[in-house]
C-alpha cells in the first residue's frame, strides 16, 4: 500500500522535475537566462597574419641569386601561400604532392625545422630563400652544414644513431609501400648502421660536424650530388 | 603531381641535398634544360579581350589545348597573340584553372555553353573543384533531362516495319498513338469504375424484407452481382492476356508491379468459381474477396499523378523508415511511462503497456478519441508532453516528403539517386587515378625517358649499336614529349630511389613481390647469375642481380630481365632470386662503389645495358616479378610453386 503511494508520489516529484529542467533549458535557450560559463563562441579567429618580405635589394645582398630569380621565386611562393608565410601544414602538403606514393610529411616536418631558422613555427619568404641559397649557390661546406642541421634534429651539434634512424624512417616512408625489394622493418636501421661506419670516425656512437664535413668530403659520391641541382633555377 | 605546385618544385629538389649524405650510391644525372628559356608574357586575346599570363602557367596542364603544341594553330603572326574565337567570360573561369589549379563553375552561366567550352579547351570537368561540383552536377542533370523529355515527345511518330507484336505494346503503353489504343484505354477504364462501384454498393444494405434484418444489396441481388463481376474479370483477363502477349519480355512484364496487381485483382474471382459452397472454405473465400479492392490500384497506369506518388513514396523510404522509426521509439516510451503512472489510479484502462501503445499513437498524432484518459497528475502531466513532442515528431520528417514530391512531380524523374551514385563513384575513381596517374607516369618514363638520357649523354657510338632497335626514334620522340616539369619531377623521384635503395613499383608487382618474398629461403648470392656476360667492372656484377641495385642511368628496360618466363620448375629455382638485400653482403658491396672510378662504372653499365638487350630471354632461372619491359614481354611471372 505504502509502495503504491510512493510510486504515484514518485513519479509526481518525477514529472514535476522535468517540466522543470525544460523550462530552464527552453529560457537559457532563449537568451533570457545564461549560466556561468564564459561564452567563448564570439571569440573570432585571428585574422591570418600576413607578412611582407624585405625589400628586394636587400634580399639580393643577402642571398647569391638575381634579382629575376627572386621574382620567380617569390611569384611561386606567393602563388602557393598568399598570405606570405607558410605554416607546417601548408608546407608538409605541399612537399607531400611531390612524392604521391607515400607518406612525406615526417621528412617535411624536418625540412620545415631546417628552413625555420628563427624557429617561429612559419617559414617566411625570407627564410625560404636563404636556405635555397645555400642549397642552390652555397660551397660545398655550407651544403653540408645545412645536411648536418637537417640531421641534428635537436640541433646540440650533434647527431645520434636516434636522430639518424628518425631521418631515415622519414626518408623510408617517403617511398611508401609498393616498393621493389619490398621495404622492411630493419632497412633504416641497417641504413644507419652504414652511415654510422663511414661517419663515425671516432667510434663514440655519435658524429660531430667535423666528421661529418671530413667524411663527406673524401667521398666522391657524395661531392658529385652536391653540385647536381646547381642549375635548378 | 598537382601543378600548382609547379613552383615549389625548385624547392623540392634543392631539399633533395638532405638526401645525399645518406645515400650510398651514384645520383642518377639531372636533366637537363635543354632550352633556357626566359619566363615570357602569353597575349590571349579572346573575342577582343585580351588575357595575359606567363607561358609557364599554361605550361603547366600539358594535356590541355592551351599547355600544348594545339594552341600554335591560333596564332596570329601580325599581332603576335593567340587569338581565340569563343567566349571570353566563360575563359575567365579556364584561365583561372591554370593560375589556381581549381576549376570553378560560374553560376550564372548555362551549363552547356559551359560544357562546350571547356570540352574545346580539353579540360575534363570532373576536376572542377569541391566548392562548386554540386551546383554542376545539379545543373547538368536538370539540362538532361529537360533534353530527355523533349526527346520523348518527339517519339510519337511511327515506326515502319513494326510487327503487330509491337504495335499493340506501343499502344498500351501510350494510348495516344491511335484510335484504337484510346478506345481500349477508355473501355478498361470505365469498367474498372464499374467494377470498383460494384464491389462497394454490394455491401449497402438495401431494402429489408419484412420480419428480416436488413440485408446488403449484394445478398439481394447476387444474380445481377454476379454477371457484373464476371463481365468485369472477363474484360480484365483479356487485357491481361493481350498484354502479356505483346510484351517484348514476358519474364520482365511477369515481373512488374502492374501486372501483379492485375493477377491479383482477377484471381479471387477464378478461386471463387473453383472453390465449391463448402463452410468451411468460405471464411477464407470471403477474405479474398478483400483483393478484388486492388482493382482501385489499376487506375494508376490511367494516372499520371497516381504513379508519381507512387515514385514520391518509393524514393522517400529512407525519410519514411526513419519516420516510423522514431515515432516507434516515442511510442514505447510514453507507453511505458504512461502505464507507470496510471498504474495506482483505480478503474485504469491502462491495463498494460500495449494496452497503453493505443493511448500513445492517438495522443502523438493529436486525435485525442477520448477512449483513454490519465487520470493522475503524473499520467496527465506526462500525457501533454506526450502530445506536444507527438506535434514535434511527426511534423518534422513530413516537410521532406512533401518536397519530394514536388520535386518528382516537377521533374519526372525515376531512379535519379541511384544514376547520381554511379557517377560520383566514376567521378572519386576518375582523380584517384589522375592522383594514380603521377605515380605511373612516373615508372613509364623510367622505363622510356631514363634510357634515352643515357643515349644523349654517351652520344653515340652505342647508338650505332642500337639501330636494331626500331623503337629508338619514338624514343627520342618520348623524351621530348614529356614537359621539362615532368622530367625534373621524376629525377627527384629517381634520386630518393637511388637514396634508399629502393625502387618504386605498382600495386600489382608489390603484392607479387610479397608472395615471392614469402617463398623465399635466403641463399647466397648465385654463380648463375653470372650468365650476365660482358659485365666487366667490378661494380657492376652484382648490378647484374637486377633485382636490387637498380642502376643510376640505364635502368631502364636494360636491365629488368626480359627474361620472365613462367617457371615450371619449383622452389628451388626461385630461392636463387634475392629480393631483400643482404645486409652483410650489401654493406661490402657498397664499399666497393667508393673505390670504383665512377666514371668506369658508368661505361661500364651502359655496355650492359646494350648487351643484354638485344639478347632477348637468356635462360637465367629468374623469374621475378619485375616491371615490364615492353609490348614484346608481357607476359607475367606467375610463382608457380604456389
Amino acid at each position: 500500500m505504502l509502495s503504491a503511494i510512493w510510486e504515484t508520489e514518485g513519479l509526481q516529484t518525477l514529472g514535476i522535475v522535468v517540466l522543470v529542467f525544460a523550462s530552464i533549458k527552453l529560457l537559457h535557450l532563449l537568451g533570457l537566462i545564461s549560466f556561468e560559463e564564459d561564452s567563448v563562441e564570439d571569440e573570432l579567429e585571428l585574422s591570418t597574419v600576413r607578412h611582407r618580405p624585405e625589400g628586394l635589394q636587400q634580399l639580393e645582398a643577402q642571398t647569391r641569386f638575381s634579382r629575376k630569380e627572386l621574382q620567380i621565386l617569390y611569384r611561386g611562393f606567393k602563388n602557393e601561400c598568399p598570405s606570405g608565410v607558410v605554416n607546417e601544414e601548408t608546407f608538409k602538403d605541399i612537399y607531400s604532392q611531390f612524392f604521391p606514393q607515400g607518406d612525406a610529411s615526417t621528412y617535411a616536418h624536418f625540412l620545415f625545422n631546417a628552413f625555420d631558422t628563427d624557429h617561429n613555427g612559419s617559414v617566411s619568404f625570407e627564410d625560404f630563400v636563404m636556405g635555397l641559397s645555400i642549397l642552390l649557390r652555397g660551397t660545398v661546406q655550407e651544403k653540408l652544414n645545412w645536411a648536418f642541421n637537417l640531421y641534428d634534429i635537436n640541433k646540440d651539434g650533434y647527431i645520434t644513431k636516434e636522430e639518424m634512424l628518425d631521418i631515415m624512417k622519414a626518408i623510408y616512408d617517403m617511398m611508401g609501400k609498393c616498393t621493389y625489394p619490398v621495404l622492411r622493418e630493419e632497412t633504416p636501421r641497417q641504413h644507419v648502421e652504414v652511415f654510422f661506419q663511414k661517419m663515425d670516425k671516432n667510434k663514440d656512437g655519435v658524429v660531430t660536424i667535423d666528421e661529418f664535413i671530413d667524411c663527406c668530403q673524401n667521398d666522391e659520391n657524395i661531392m658529385r650530388s652536391m653540385q647536381l641541382f646547381e642549375s635548378v633555377l | 603531381m598537382a601543378a600548382g605546385v609547379a613552383a615549389w618544385l625548385p624547392f623540392a629538389r634543392a631539399a633533395a641535398i638532405g638526401w645525399m649524405p645518406v645515400a650510398n650510391l651514384p645520383m642518377p644525372v639531372a636533366p637537363a634544360e635543354k632550352s633556357k628559356r626566359q619566363d615570357e608574357l602569353i597575349i590571349l586575346n579572346v573575342s577582343g579581350r585580351r588575357f595575359q599570363t606567363w607561358r609557364n602557367t599554361l605550361d603547366r596542364y600539358p594535356d590541355t589545348l592551351l599547355g600544348s603544341s594545339e594552341k600554335e594553330f591560333f596564332y596570329n603572326e601580325e599581332t603576335k597573340e593567340y587569338f581565340f574565337d569563343r567566349d571570353p567570360d566563360v575563359f575567365r573561369s579556364v584561365l583561372n584553372f591554370y593560375r589556381t589549379g581549381k576549376l570553378h563553375y560560374p553560376r550564372y552561366e548555362c551549363i552547356s555553353s559551359y560544357d562546350e567550352e571547356l570540352s574545346f579547351f580539353g579540360i575534363v570537368p570532373e576536376i572542377i573543384g569541391d566548392c562548386c561540383y554540386e551546383e554542376y552536377k545539379d545543373r547538368k542533370r536538370e539540362n538532361a533531362e529537360r533534353l530527355m523529355d523533349d526527346q520523348e515527345d518527339n517519339k510519337d511518330a511511327k515506326l515502319p516495319n513494326m510487327t503487330f507484336r509491337e504495335t499493340m505494346w506501343r499502344a498500351f503503353e501510350n494510348p495516344h498513338t491511335s484510335t484504337m489504343a484510346l478506345v481500349f484505354y477508355y473501355v478498361t477504364g470505365f469498367f474498372i469504375a464499374v467494377s470498383v462501384i460494384t464491389n462497394v454498393v454490394e455491401t449497402v444494405p438495401c431494402g429489408s424484407v419484412p420480419n428480416q434484418k436488413e440485408v446488403p444489396c449484394g445478398e439481394r441481388y447476387t444474380v445481377a452481382f454476379f454477371c457484373m463481376d464476371t463481365a468485369c474479370v472477363m474484360i480484365f483477363t483479356v487485357e491481361y492476356l493481350m498484354r502479356l502477349f505483346a510484351a517484348p519480355s514476358r519474364y520482365r512484364f511477369m515481373r512488374s508491379v502492374m501486372s501483379i496487381i492485375d493477377v491479383v485483382a482477377i484471381l479471387p474471382y477464378y478461386i471463387g468459381l473453383v472453390m465449391t459452397d463448402n463452410e468451411d472454405v468460405s471464411g477464407a473465400f470471403v477474405t479474398l474477396r478483400v483483393f478484388r479492392v486492388f482493382r482501385i490500384f489499376k487506375f494508376s497506369r490511367h494516372s499520371q499523378g497516381l504513379r508519381i506518388l507512387g515514385y514520391t513514396l518509393k524514393s522517400c523510404a529512407s525519410e519514411l523508415g526513419f519516420l516510423l522509426f522514431s515515432l516507434t521509439m516515442a511510442i514505447i516510451i510514453f507507453a511505458t511511462v504512461m502505464f507507470y503512472a496510471e498504474k495506482g489510479s483505480t478503474s485504469s484502462k491502462f491495463t498494460s503497456i500495449p494496452a497503453s501503445f493505443w493511448y500513445t499513437i492517438v495522443t502523438m498524432t493529436t486525435l485525442g478519441y477520448g477512449d483513454m484518459v490519465p487520470k493522475t497528475i503524473a499520467g496527465k502531466i506526462f500525457g501533454s508532453i506526450c502530445s506536444l513532442s507527438g506535434v514535434l515528431v511527426i511534423a518534422l520528417p513530413v516537410p521532406v516528403i512533401v518536397s519530394n514530391f514536388s520535386r518528382i512531380y516537377h521533374q519526372n524523374q525515376r531512379a535519379d539517386k541511384r544514376r547520381a551514385q554511379k557517377v560520383q563513384k566514376a567521378r572519386l575513381a576518375r582523380i584517384r587515378l589522375s592522383k594514380k596517374g603521377s605515380s605511373t607516369a612516373f615508372l613509364h618514363s623510367k622505363r622510356n625517358g631514363l634510357f634515352n638520357e643515357v643515349l644523349e649523354l654517351t652520344h653515340l657510338p652505342y647508338k650505332m649499336n642500337l639501330s636494331e632497335q626500331s623503337s629508338t626514334e619514338e624514343e627520342q620522340q618520348l623524351s621530348k614529349s614529356t614537359s621539362l616539369l615532368e622530367s625534373q619531377h621524376h629525377h627527384l623521384l629517381h634520386c630518393l630511389e637511388k637514396t634508399t635503395n629502393h625502387e618504386f613499383v605498382d600495386e600489382q608487382y608489390y603484392q607479387q613481390s610479397y608472395l615471392e618474398a614469402g617463398l623465399q629461403n635466403y641463399s647466397s648470392q648465385s654463380p648463375s647469375l653470372s650468365s650476365q656476360d660482358g659485365v666487366t667492372g667490378t661494380c657492376c656484377t652484382r648490378r647484374s642481380k637486377k633485382h636490387h641495385t637498380p642502376l643510376p642511368n640505364a635502368s631502364g628496360p636494360a636491365h629488368m630481365p626480359p627474361l620472365r618466363h613462367a617457371h615450371p620448375r619449383g622452389l628451388q629455382e626461385l630461392s636463387t632470386i634475392h629480393i631483400q638485400p643482404l645486409s652483410t653482403s650489401r654493406s661490402s658491396l657498397n664499399m666497393r662503389v667508393d673505390d670504383a672510378a665512377p666514371l668506369n662504372c658508368q661505361s661500364s653499365q651502359i655496355t650492359t645495358a646494350i648487351i643484354s638487350i638485344p639478347t632477348p630471354p637468356v635462360t637465367t632461372p629468374e623469374g621475378d616479378a619485375h616491371l615490364p619491359v615492353g609490348p614484346a614481354h608481357q607476359n607475367v611471372v606467375k610463382v608457380s610453386a604456389l
